[in-house]
């Protein structure tokens, strides 16, 4: 606790200073740091986008030209007070935002960044050439802003308004990040396969992400719009768009005060080369792009998380067991199915990898309250099985009915919702976050603030009740002592466990389990035998993946032997241990 | 519009279409076989067009100073690995490469007016000064990283991209230039005129297209590139050096790059930032092909070549946003096309 405090004391130090600049420093450290701020907003949603969500974009100039000209435009031609303006920027951001990423955030990744650059130019384009935006020349004579008769003119006086907003802004992002939603926004740096067997709609939180990045720059440019009160294209150029991501980046894009680090680094940096640059080589010319180039690349090559974790080497971070999970009311828990009712039945599942058929027209059913285990050689389909079952991979043909519902063609989110839930054969678990926040990224479906809550901190009654519910299946698994430890730093067996306190987070009535007792001790499979046990005791249904013959065999109901994707044998465990097929499928025939 | 505009502007159309297809193929190419989204492309053109420029003028291109600077860069970084590794050939081999022959370019410029000799000789030098380049910025900027995420080099691309822009400004200032015309025949099609200069840019193209097929088709090289693209721990595993795949593409895209430059730079002024959004323009052809189809990239960038050209007839002052902004609907129909899990 004692280092938390150490963060406070330097936080509040900084906005001390903060505080104080106007009344110190001369107009032209104001005039920088005003610019520092503005930059350090639209930087900003881009170590939400690009640091957390791992998307990018070089076109939030483009959206910083949106806010500023939507502004300049309304309050010149039309008189419109400008604080009406800013929701008509936001607006007409946010529509564009939305369909950029509609289109875009279903193709892979690169090609968000790609739409944005071409965005980027159209836009400037767009500007630059529309009479009634005065083409190259701009919009002069925006008002500027007034709060009841007070004018916010002076330099001095817009930089309490710009900081005060980004220092809003900042909290706020990180109140998101620390948050449900926020943790599935981080989750999708984890991929986004296991993201949706989790329930969390991926596309979904990417174009939220994106969105708010671009809200962001909007306002930033309704600022920048009333404090210079004129606006012409070239400061939302791509190549500004550019610059953007390079303060990100350089400044640290995975940490939100990386967002300013890099906006003064980059802004100071780029006031001094442009003096010194020209001088240098004789001729005139924006000659800082290649240091910052270079920068850029070195930084990537070099310290890919930027200046920003190197600052914070100086003074020690708080630990995360500064979080203490308070005491909350249990979450509701879904009706269990009847022990012994039919929960799952596959029919014909056939899955092709072009001329590779990976499972051929396998059938077999799975009920509330048994183990079935399914078995077989490596290749022989299993993990494929998985992954058509839980809809993360659909199969070819054939039917899935979890629960009386046909699920073979639903994504996996919507499957998830319905009470499956599973672990992944090579483990999934973001390795930064603890152990008790990869957990509750299990929990997703059981909770519903959202993004808005979220960022205003109302959602904190339902966020205790999801941290005491998956502090709950850590200890049910046997891992509290580790409940504050970063994922990645657990042995491969214990991030296993991980995996399946996640998915018990998630208060499945069937739960697929790929191989969870590779790489456990003896003790430690026995204790997951147990806990897989008392599951099934309370009537969950279990598919479990497994090539430890005694866990297997002691553990299962009934077993499922697949070879070359087809099946073998099904039974009861000791029908299949002396079945002669099964026996030369795992020891090969006799010569 | 009569039928005369509508040939001219048809024949504009093509002309910078087939650039943006030899573009296109070049970028498809790149990202199939490294996942770099090669935003530099753009400076390719522009920098063998300008050291064109800079020889018929006479002058000594500033390529020539940038060739030196990254060869001597490569010779220290990978000799002192050689002679740390004690492999004192291959040090003497890569200081020849890198170093020597870049010297040996430089000495042969000082020597003989560049000015003076026939053309093929001029672009043949120009091509020599530039394509280097691209094997050059593979192996320092991106062969360190080969294995990152595609947006990380992404974001090197478009670093590199404006380190170059920045060069480029420094070498060639900010006038635009053009260089002499290949040739002034001109042929008669009905009542339109057919420039000689752009029947060779299709032709040439063409025969570009062509001789890649060619390459991919019935080299080793050729193969081994196709054989990383599909899998690159496969190939990685059949012998195939990735560092290798990735500098001979680089090579190829850069020579698409400079000799696009100096084809369309006797029609077109070309400024020391023209070549990014022609470059761009051939990623607009290329994302139709969806970054990896060759006939599809090819005939998009051809559909950009025209759209650009007739829009510039009816709406001149937006023809770039008109070109632009087609990639969203493009984008769109992709992705209702496309229904896979993206997965690392």
């Amino acid at each position: 606790m004692k280092h938390a405090a150490h963060t406070t004391t330097v936080l509040l130090l900084f906005i001390t200073a903060l505080a104080l600049a106007p009344l110190l420093l001369p107009e032209f450290y104001i005039t920088l740091l005003n610019y520092i701020g503005l930059y350090a907003i639209v930087a900003l949603g881009l170590v939400l986008l690009t640091g957390v969500g791992g998307l990018t974009s070089f076109g939030q100039a483009a959206f910083v030209g949106l806010g500023a000209y939507t502004s300049a435009y309304l309050t010149t031609v039309h008189g419109v007070s400008p604080w009406l303006t800013l929701p008509a920027g936001l607006l007409a951001t946010a529509l564009i935002a939305l369909s950029i990423g509609i289109v875009t955030l279903r193709l892979s990744g690169h090609f968000l960044p790609l739409g944005t650059i071409a965005w980027g130019i159209s836009l400037y384009y767009l500007f630059g050439n529309l009479e009634a935006l005065g083409g190259h020349t701009g919009i002069s004579g925006i008002p500027s802003l007034q709060v009841l008769d007070l004018e916010i003119k002076s330099g001095r006086a817009f930089f309490y308004l710009i900081w005060v907003v980004l220092l809003v802004f900042v909290l706020a992002t990180r109140n998101l990040l620390d948050s449900r939603e926020g943790r599935a926004i981080r989750a999708l740096r984890g991929g986004s396969l296991m993201a949706e067997a989790m329930g969390v709609n991926t596309p979904r939180a990417k174009i939220v992400i994106f969105t708010i990045a671009a809200l962001y720059a909007s306002v930033s440019g309704w600022l920048y719009a009333h404090l210079q009160r004129f606006v012409n294209p070239t400061p939302f150029s791509l190549t500004q768009g550019i610059e953007y991501l390079f303060m990100g980046v350089v400044g640290g894009v995975a940490h939100v005060w990386g967002a300013i680090i890099g906006a003064g680094l980059i802004t100071i940096l780029k006031q001094w080369l442009q003096d010194w640059l020209p001088k240098l080589f004789g001729q005139s010319g924006n000659f800082e792009v290649i240091v910052f180039g270079l920068l850029m690349i070195f930084v990537l090559h070099r310290a890919r998380d930027g200046v920003w974790p190197i600052i914070t080497r100086w003074w020690p971070q708080r630990p995360t067991q500064a979080r203490v999970v308070v005491e909350a009311a249990p979450l509701a828990r879904r009706p269990m199915p009847k022990p012994g009712s039919l929960l799952l039945e596959i029919k014909d599942a056939t899955k092709r990898f072009g001329g590779l058929v990976a499972n051929e027209r396998v059938s077999f059913s799975v009920m509330a309250g048994e183990v079935m285990a399914l078995i077989g050689p490596n290749g022989a389909g299993k993990s494929t099985m998985f992954n058509g079952i839980s809809g993360v991979d659909p199969l070819t043909s054939g039917t899935v009915i979890f629960r009386g519902q046909r699920v073979e063609s639903l994504p996996a989110r919507d499957i998830a919702r319905l009470g499956m839930s599973r672990t992944f054969q090579h483990v999934r678990l973001l390795a930064g976050m603890s152990v008790i926040e990869n957990v509750a990224i299990g929990a997703h479906l059981r909770g519903n603030k959202s993004f808005i809550a979220a960022a205003c901190r109302t959602d904190r009654k339902e966020e205790a009740r999801l941290l005491r519910e998956a502090a709950a299946q850590i200890e049910r698994c046997g891992l509290a002592e580790q409940m504050y430890e970063a994922a990645g730093s657990l042995p491969l067996g214990k991030q296993r466990i991980v995996e399946i306190a996640r998915a018990l987070a998630a208060d499945p009535c069937l739960l697929l389990l790929d191989e969870p007792a590779a790489g456990l001790r003896y003790m430690e499979k026995q204790a997951l035998a147990d806990l897989l046990r008392r599951l099934r005791d309370e009537g969950i249904g279990i598919l479990l993946v497994e090539h430890d013959m005694d866990f297997v065999m002691g553990l299962a109901d009934r077993v499922l032997v697949m070879e070359f994707g087809r099946k073998l044998a099904a039974g009861l465990p000791e029908e299949i241990q002396r079945n002669p097929a099964v026996v030369e499928a795992y020891l090969g025939g006799v010569e | 519009m009569d039928m005369q505009i509508a040939l001219l502007l048809g024949q504009d159309g093509l002309t910078n279409g087939a650039i943006y297809a030899l573009l296109a193929l070049a970028l498809v190419l790149v990202f199939a076989v490294t996942r770099v989204i090669f935003i530099p492309q753009g400076e390719f053109v522009a920098f063998g067009a300008l050291t064109l420029v800079s020889l018929q003028a006479g002058k000594l291109p500033g390529t020539l100073w940038l060739l030196l600077a990254l060869g001597t860069l490569i010779a220290l970084i990978d000799g002192a690995l050689a002679l740390r590794n004690r492999q004192f050939r291959r040090g003497l081999w890569i200081v020849s490469v890198y170093c020597v022959l870049p010297l040996l370019l430089a000495g042969t410029l000082f020597a003989i007016p560049a000015a003076t000799l026939p053309l093929p000789l001029q672009v043949g030098l120009a091509l020599m000064l530039v394509v280097p380049l691209g094997p050059m910025i593979y192996r320092l900027a991106y062969q360190p990283i080969a294995e990152a995420s595609v947006l990380v080099l992404l974001i090197v691309s478009v670093a590199v991209h404006v380190t170059l822009m920045g060069i480029g400004l420094l070498f060639f200032g900010a006038e635009g230039s053009r260089t002499l015309p290949f040739s002034d025949v001109s042929f008669s099609l009905g009542d339109a005129l057919l420039q000689g200069q752009a029947v060779l840019v299709v032709v040439t193209s063409v025969l570009l297209i062509m001789a890649l097929y060619f390459f991919f088709e019935r080299t080793i090289y050729g193969k081994a590139l196709r054989a990383t693209a599909m899998n690159r721990t496969g190939a990685r595993l059949m012998g195939i050096s990735g560092t290798l795949a990735g500098m001979l593409s680089f090579t190829l895209a850069a020579t698409i790059g400079a000799f696009s430059g100096i084809l369309i730079s006797p029609i077109t002024t070309i400024y020391y930032d023209s070549g990014f959004l022609i470059g761009l323009k051939g990623f607009v052809g290329a994302i139709i092909g969806g970054l990896a189809s060759y006939p599809v990239a090819a005939a998009g960038a051809i559909l950009v070549g025209l759209l650009e050209s007739y829009s510039s007839f009816w709406a001149s002052a937006f023809k770039e946003v008109i070109v632009f902004t087609l990639i969203i609907p493009v984008l769109l129909w992709r992705s209702l096309k496309t229904h896979h899990v993206e997965e690392e």
